[in-house]
């Protein structure tokens, strides 16, 4: 097979360049040339290892790129301390909530003319005859006026004073028919002794816990749709700056798909940048705040801050929904620009 | 009618326009009552002074504008309200060579001419002997590595035509070809033009280069105000 590699540039004769297999080869097909199969193996062999085939056909402009990854990192990374802290909250409540209510209280009130001891006792023996009471623990009258130190002082004499008298009840399995241990109690010592199972208290912690993940999943969404706009406007961008790589695109033969694949696929990676970068700067922020809580703990505040926060663990719940709203963040990047420049080209 | 004539038998024209007009805007018309028909395997210049609409029509041809009355065929199909993957079809059946030649920048030579086959979503193995086959062919071996900016103007020209030919174009449109490059070079990359249309492809040359018109015995479209005058 004779080869001439003479381009049409360098050539000085009068017949053009005749590669093998190129205008001068026979054309059954009356078809532009093509190269012949023998020669596949000669030219990819020929092709240098350091040639790049398959460069983004969307120019990464870098300054732009970087502003927008550094917008979807600093988006998630807000998303992403939110989601965690509405989990935490969520995660403290429901262990208040579980020891809460693993217990109920009878109160007894001292009446004029009663033997408050008698009706301690009395109370007592009921809630025991109830099936699911695990145990329960009548508290002395030291114990009731100790309750009252905070609000009084220490060193009164209440030894007058009608204080109310507790037994705390421990709730066992199958969980007892308090309804029933109430309405007992109202039969046998009617206006003296109470039933309080802390539901007021439970409802208003499950309220407020609530409320907090549902502004935590509000918040979170919010940032999400604010990804959203902030990539619709880059893809626009972007889409402006490469009108002229669009209409060649469109000139050689790629449809509006095709288009919209390649915006995307540089988009995604962005977002799966920016959404690495926040979510990983997120987890990084918790295990850094666990650290200092858990140096905190043995200082004066230490209590307090456990005490509302719990151990300042996110738990695996917390973590996952983390690098969830990294990989949503990257995802909404990847078909927001895609419906943009859907959009755009229609 | 000689231009029916032309068509040999049943073959239907390659391109065809009746009565086309076409105006930008609330302005001129820029093409009046434009016909005519491009038989296959025909070979033919689109000629005039500048500003007579000679980019317009290729660009009439490619379907990038649509017309403001009459009728455009394109490979048989009558283009108003065609759907936009017929559009890309069609367009796969054309080769462009522009003036400016429009490569990408940010795209090797190599890229800029697999580009075609590339947007077909055919993979990288698959075309790259027949890529790196036209670009030897058309003197770029070497410089398959370049970008664009770094190319001479006889390069680029080369890499435009490289890569309006890699998809065995049915239809070559060619908008000044020889514009940018020694008369030299022009005479050369016209015998490649006349080469590919011997093979089969019909091929359209926008040029009001004379030195280039003489050297071949074609047919002339010439525009002149808004009208088309074929001249055999």
């Amino acid at each position: 097979m004779s080869v001439d590699r003479t381009p049409p540039g360098n050539n000085s004769g009068h017949t053009p360049g005749k590669p093998a297999g190129r205008p001068s080869a026979p054309a059954p097909e009356r078809k532009p040339p093509r190269a012949p199969a023998q020669a596949a193996p000669e030219a990819a062999e020929a092709l240098p290892a350091t040639l790049r085939r398959n460069a983004p056909l969307v120019p990464t402009d870098t300054a732009a790129s970087r502003s927008l990854a550094a917008v979807i990192a600093i988006l998630t990374f807000l998303a992403a301390l939110c989601a965690g802290a509405a989990e935490m909250v969520s995660a403290s409540a429901a262990q208040w909530q579980g020891s809460v209510a693993q217990e109920v209280t009878i109160q007894v009130r001292p009446a004029p003319g009663r033997d408050v001891e008698a009706d301690l006792a009395r109370a007592e023996n009921l809630a025991k005859a109830e099936p699911g009471i695990a145990a329960t623990r009548v508290f002395s009258k030291q114990e009731a006026e100790r309750l009252l130190e905070p609000w009084l002082g220490s060193g009164l004499d209440l030894g007058d004073l009608p204080v109310p008298r507790l037994i705390t009840l421990t709730l066992g399995t199958p969980a007892p028919d308090l309804k029933h241990l109430r309405a007992g109690l109202g039969e046998a010592l009617p206006g003296v002794a109470s039933l309080d199972d802390h539901v007021l208290w439970l409802q208003r912690l499950s309220t407020m816990a609530n409320t907090f993940v549902g502004a935590g999943v509000g918040i979170v969404a919010l940032v999400l749709v604010a990804t959203g706009l902030a990539v619709a406007f880059a893809t626009r961008g972007a889409m402006a700056g490469n009108r002229e790589v669009v209409e060649v695109l469109h000139f050689v033969g790629a449809d509006d798909d095709f288009i919209a694949r390649a915006f995307q696929r540089r988009f995604f990676g962005l977002g799966l940048r920016g959404g690495a970068i926040g979510a990983g700067l997120a987890l990084l922020a918790f295990w850094l705040a666990g650290l200092l809580a858990r140096a905190w703990r043995s200082g004066p505040a230490g209590e307090e801050i456990e005490a509302l926060f719990g151990a300042f663990h996110i738990g695996w719940r917390g973590y996952a929904s983390v690098l969830a709203i990294g990989i949503i963040a990257s995802l909404v990047t990847g078909v927001v620009s895609r419906l943009t420049v859907r959009r755009f080209l229609a | 009618m000689k231009t029916a004539s032309l068509l040999s038998g049943a073959e239907a024209p390659v391109v065809q326009f009746e009565n086309v007009g076409m105006r930008y805007g609330l302005g001129p018309e820029v093409l009046s009552d434009v016909s005519f028909k491009i038989a296959p395997h025909s070979f033919q210049f689109l000629t005039g002074p500048s500003g007579a609409g000679k980019t317009t029509l290729l660009r009439l041809i490619l379907l990038s504008v649509r017309p403001t009355r009459g009728l455009v065929s394109v490979f048989g199909e009558e283009v108003s309200g065609i759907s936009s993957g017929a559009l890309t079809a069609l367009r796969r059946r054309m080769g462009v060579v522009f003036q400016d030649f429009r490569l990408l920048d940010h795209l090797t030579t190599y890229e800029n001419v697999a580009l075609p086959l590339r947007v077909q979503g055919r993979a990288e193995t698959s075309y790259r002997a027949e890529v790196v086959e036209l670009l030897r062919w058309v003197g770029l071996g070497e410089r398959m590595h370049a970008l664009p900016p770094l190319l001479s103007g006889g390069e680029k020209q080369r890499a435009a035509i490289a890569r309006a030919l890699i998809g065995r174009p049915d239809l070559l449109l060619a908008d000044e070809p020889t514009g940018n490059v020694d008369p030299g070079l022009g005479r050369r990359l016209l015998r490649l033009f006349l080469e590919l249309n011997k093979l089969g492809t019909s091929v359209i040359i926008a040029t009001h280069d004379y030195g280039i018109m003489d050297t071949v015995s074609a047919r002339r479209m010439v525009l002149g105000e808004g009208r088309l005058r074929i001249e055999e």
